[in-house]
């Protein structure tokens, strides 16, 4: 199995790995300890003290806190609640549902008619850094996305332990 | 006197077993659920005691498999075939279950074993029988196949007077001979103008097509030359692969191929599974997308009242990932289906994903059924991925498809990034359309279809560690090619006045989505000609990921009676290039100013006519983004500017870029003052912005009040009806009151096949096979 080096693993997570490495990584069967990997140099990487215990997006992670407990939680260390909740419910959110908030984004004709389908941009409270943009028609729920089984990805896919949790 | 033959027609015994095909595939059916292994096979028998048998077996079928598909592909002189490569050839065992599929468009490794087990479900055998150097043809929607214009050509094949598997080939032909020209028309709302329609129909035998199907096939469709090769192609490429077959019995033994055409299936759901543990993470994963339907402007000229209405598809997708390896995709909530042509067969849907899994989750060679075995699907009846009605259209099956796949790729990218895997995330795929259709008098004086396939080259999206690529490929076809500019000109009776880069076609992000591209099509030498646009105007398909931005929108532009002739003869300014800004345009001033000039978001129309001399814009799609835009390095955004992926004024506006141009027109972006520019972004986003709990307040009175667009109401409606689950939710979610109920029937729009709906399987002698839970 190939395998990569601490280093090629946070160039990934730079965007600055080498084209043939990153090549490799595609057409090579997986590398199992890439997960430890990332985790090790997003934990670098990040200026917050809480362990990352599953990446969710560029800047948002499921850390265990001081108090053990799972949150998810933004690059700036702001907490947005217990992990298993939408962390979009507790996110600054700005709608574009009408003609002139799409035609600051997109040129004349290029956005959807918002009688059909509005931009949430949803936003850390308190860096506004955007964690997602959803596209639904009005109406629709705000999408909870993701439900991670953590526990079984660590025990039984990864080998790895479960961090402690205090619920 | 008319004496009949004394040969019994009945059971043919074609398995020499003393079994009917139906009770051979009854047994694997039965064997597989009991033992949760592709016909009970635990063991690999002939994998495990001889793999380099097993693996040279594999190597010599595939190999057979492609090479077939690379000579055969070669007699079609259809661009669709020869240039695009719209063709794939597959091999099944005797039940009709993928063993192994060429290159190509691979959406077909379950729709012609769908055919063939509907053929054995209904029992073929005894009628019309099936005998060595029969041809089989199939296009029928409504038992599996995708669209009329995939033609399948289907034959057995016999080792020593035994049936041990059969060959399928399908081209995507030019024409249907549907009630408007082109492979995927959208003038018709049924099956009934959907084309063409053959279900399993003995066409050839002696490995000669019969002579009444060549007759009334060839004046069935607009496009008989172009049919007429294609067809010479599936067969040419079937009796290859029969012959292959052959050769490597004779080589191998009847033994060694007999079990490795089951054991390589078993090897295909295992490995599926294996592919799944070690790429992806256990889990739930909630994503969905829409499609919009604008069939009440008046350039829909269908010939029903009660198809003029907008309306909306909805693709919820709950994607489980459970700790062993299996999956299952729920599309609980799904809209219904409709009276357009964009409806999806249940195989349409299992068969056609692999297409997009060997894109990403299995890059593999070893695509078979085996894959469908290792997957739970979900599809309720009703919904427009499993119509309950036998009149429903499928012509472009293909425009809900890839949309509704855009939430498998972000499902699945959200798993390879929590996993590490950056280097296979995608944002998704661009809604691969426009689909420039039409017909009429071509420039050779002779009736003539067109559709154009440079929509295999849409962009891409964008990935956690990269840009998308540009006018690259599509979903369907992993192997998209945009074509020659000359061969399409040898094709249709349209110039290129340009082949452009499409500004601002990719969603923006951290990483963009890969732009589009459009190329301005004028009419020359055509008579009585028409055109037609298709595809998503109003709405985008494809989401952005992780901050990233959605793709842009499509929208149309034609013109009519532009006094291009002229303006050639003396020497006027032409419009040339792309429509680089819509907000500007530009095409404008360079035609008649009574030109009739058609610039909306209308991106679905029927025939409309053009003269020599009128203007098209065949505008291909752009992919997603990925990540915050604010992200970008300054220098991807520089290079953007440079190269006319992105208009300065979104380069400030969405990237906070700040950048200087010189007296020659280049861009350089100030990286510093950008930063500084960015921090001021993120306090007025803040500025803007609502808690979200606030904000759903103010969105919860606008559902009390029913306030929202008919074709919202109505997409709401018709998901409500077919799902207690999704109504549920959706009321929960909002607090609604017990009482408060969307219906149909309160919208104002027609409501046909909202409560009175036939099923296919309601036909005298037709057993329907379903592969799904509906």
């Amino acid at each position: 199995m190939t395998t990569y080096t601490n280093e090629q693993v946070a160039h990934l997570v730079e965007g600055s790995l080498d084209w043939d490495t990153t090549f490799r990584m595609l057409s090579m069967p997986k590398d199992n300890s890439r997960f430890e990997q990332y985790l090790a140099a997003l934990q670098a990487k990040v200026s917050f003290k809480e362990r990352i215990v599953l990446p969710l997006g560029p800047h948002l992670y499921i850390v265990q806190n001081a108090h053990k407990q799972w949150v998810t939680q933004c690059d700036c260390g702001h907490a947005f609640g217990d992990y298993r909740e939408n962390w979009k419910l507790h996110a600054a959110l700005y709608v574009r549902d009408t003609e002139e908030a799409m035609t600051e984004v997109y040129p004349k004709l290029m956005a959807p008619d918002t009688q059909w389908q509005v931009y949430r941009e949803y936003y850390c409270p308190s860096c506004g850094t955007m964690h997602d943009v959803e596209a639904p028609t009005p109406w629709y729920p705000v999408i909870h996305d993701f439900e991670p089984d953590i526990e079984a990805f660590y025990k039984d896919w990864v080998g790895l332990p479960v961090p402690e949790r205090a619920d | 006197m008319n004496m009949m033959t004394s040969k019994e027609v009945g059971f043919a015994d074609l398995l020499k077993n003393g079994q009917t095909l139906k009770q051979f595939r009854d047994g694997i059916i039965e064997r597989t659920q009991a033992s949760g292994h592709y016909n009970g096979l635990e063991k690999l028998a002939f994998r495990d005691s001889d793999p380099i048998g097993y693996e040279k077996l594999f190597s010599k079928l595939r190999g057979g498999l492609v090479h077939a598909r690379e000579t055969a592909k070669k007699i079609a002189a259809s661009p669709i075939v020869e240039q695009e490569g719209e063709l794939c050839f597959t091999l099944y065992n005797a039940v009709g279950d993928c063993v192994l599929t060429s290159t190509g468009i691979i959406i077909h490794v379950g729709t012609m074993g769908a055919a063939i087990k509907y053929m054995i479900e209904n029992n073929w055998e005894a009628n019309p029988g099936i005998n060595p150097g029969d041809m089989f043809t199939n296009n029928d929607c409504s038992i599996g196949n995708v669209h009329p214009c995939d033609i399948a050509t289907i034959v057995p094949i016999f080792w020593d007077g035994r049936l041990i598997g059969w060959v399928g080939g399908v081209t995507h032909v030019i024409d249907t001979g549907a009630v408007t020209p082109g492979s995927m028309s959208t003038g018709q709302t049924q099956r009934f103008g959907d084309g063409y329609m053959i279900t399993c129909r003995k066409t050839g035998v002696n490995d000669e097509p019969l002579r009444d199907w060549l007759h009334e096939s060839q004046r069935s469709v607009r496009t008989p030359k172009y049919w007429i090769l294609d067809e010479k192609t599936r067969i040419a490429g079937c009796h290859m692969i029969r012959e292959l077959v052959e050769d490597v019995i004779r080589a191998d033994g009847i033994d060694a191929y007999e079990k490795f055409a089951f054991e390589v299936i078993e090897e295909g759901r295992r490995g599926l599974m294996s592919r799944i543990k070690a790429m992806t993470l256990p889990g739930k994963y909630r994503k969905v997308s829409f499609v919009d339907v604008p069939y009440k402007h008046e350039d829909v000229q269908v010939s029903n009242a009660f198809a003029k209405l907008d309306s909306i598809m909805h693709s919820p997708c709950e994607m489980t990932i459970k700790p062993d390896g299996k999956w299952r995709l729920d599309f609980e909530g799904a809209s219904r289906w409709g009276w357009h042509t964009f409806n999806a067969h249940q195989v349409a849907f299992t068969s056609g994903i692999w297409v997009m899994m060997c894109q990403t989750l299995v890059p593999t060679q070893r695509i078979n059924d085996g894959a469908y075995y290792a997957t739970e699907f979900r599809l309720p009846k009703g919904t427009w991925c499993n119509p309950d009605d036998r009149r429903t259209g499928h012509a472009y099956a293909w425009h809900f498809l890839v949309s509704g796949w855009a939430a498998l790729w972000r499902g699945l990218s959200q798993s390879y990034f929590s996993r590490g895997y950056l280097e296979e995330v995608n944002a998704g795929n661009a809604n691969t359309s426009n689909w420039l259709q039409g017909g009429g008098i071509n420039q050779d004086g002779e009736i003539h279809a067109v559709n154009s396939f440079e929509a295999s080259s849409c962009g891409t999206g964008a990935c956690a560690v990269k840009d998308g690529l540009n006018h690259a490929a599509a979903i369907w076809n992993p192997e998209g090619d945009m074509g020659d500019i000359e061969i399409w000109e040898m094709a249709e009776p349209l110039l290129y006045l340009g082949r452009n880069v499409k500004a601002n076609s990719g969603g923006y992000g951290k990483y963009r989505g890969g732009c589009g591209f459009e190329t301005l099509r004028m009419v020359w030498n055509a008579q009585d000609w028409t055109m037609f646009f298709m595809g998503n105007g109003f709405m985008n398909s494809d989401w952005g990921m992780m901050g990233g931005y959605p793709s842009a929108t499509g929208y149309r532009f034609e013109a009519h009676k532009t006094g291009l002739e002229q303006r050639i003869a003396i020497g006027d300014s032409l419009p040339l290039g792309g429509d680089l800004d819509p907000t500007r345009p530009d095409y404008e001033r360079h035609i008649d100013a009574t030109a009739v000039v058609k610039r909306d978001k209308q991106c679905m129309t029927t025939e409309d006519c053009y003269d020599n001399h009128d203007l098209y814009l065949n505008y291909l799609r752009g992919g997603p983004g990925f990540g915050d835009p604010i992200d970008r390095e300054p220098k991807a955004i520089e290079n953007d500017l440079n190269q006319k992926f992105l208009l300065p004024e979104y380069a400030q506006k969405v990237y906070g870029a700040v950048f200087t141009e010189d007296a020659k027109g280049v861009f350089t972006v100030d990286a510093a003052k950008t930063q500084a520019r960015r921090g001021e972004m993120r306090k007025e986003r803040l500025a803007r912005a609502l808690p979200t709990r606030e904000w759903m307040k103010e969105e919860r009175e606008r559902i009390l009040n029913k306030h929202a667009a008919v074709q919202v109401r109505h997409m709401f409606a018709t998901s409500f009806a077919l799902s207690e689950k999704f109504t549920k939710q959706f009321k929960d979610f909002w607090s609604l009151p017990d009482d408060w109920q969307l219906l149909e029937e309160e919208l104002g729009v027609p409501s046909y096949g909202a409560k009175h709906r036939m099923d296919l399987s309601l036909l005298p002698d037709v057993t329907t096979v379903v592969q799904v839970e509906e």
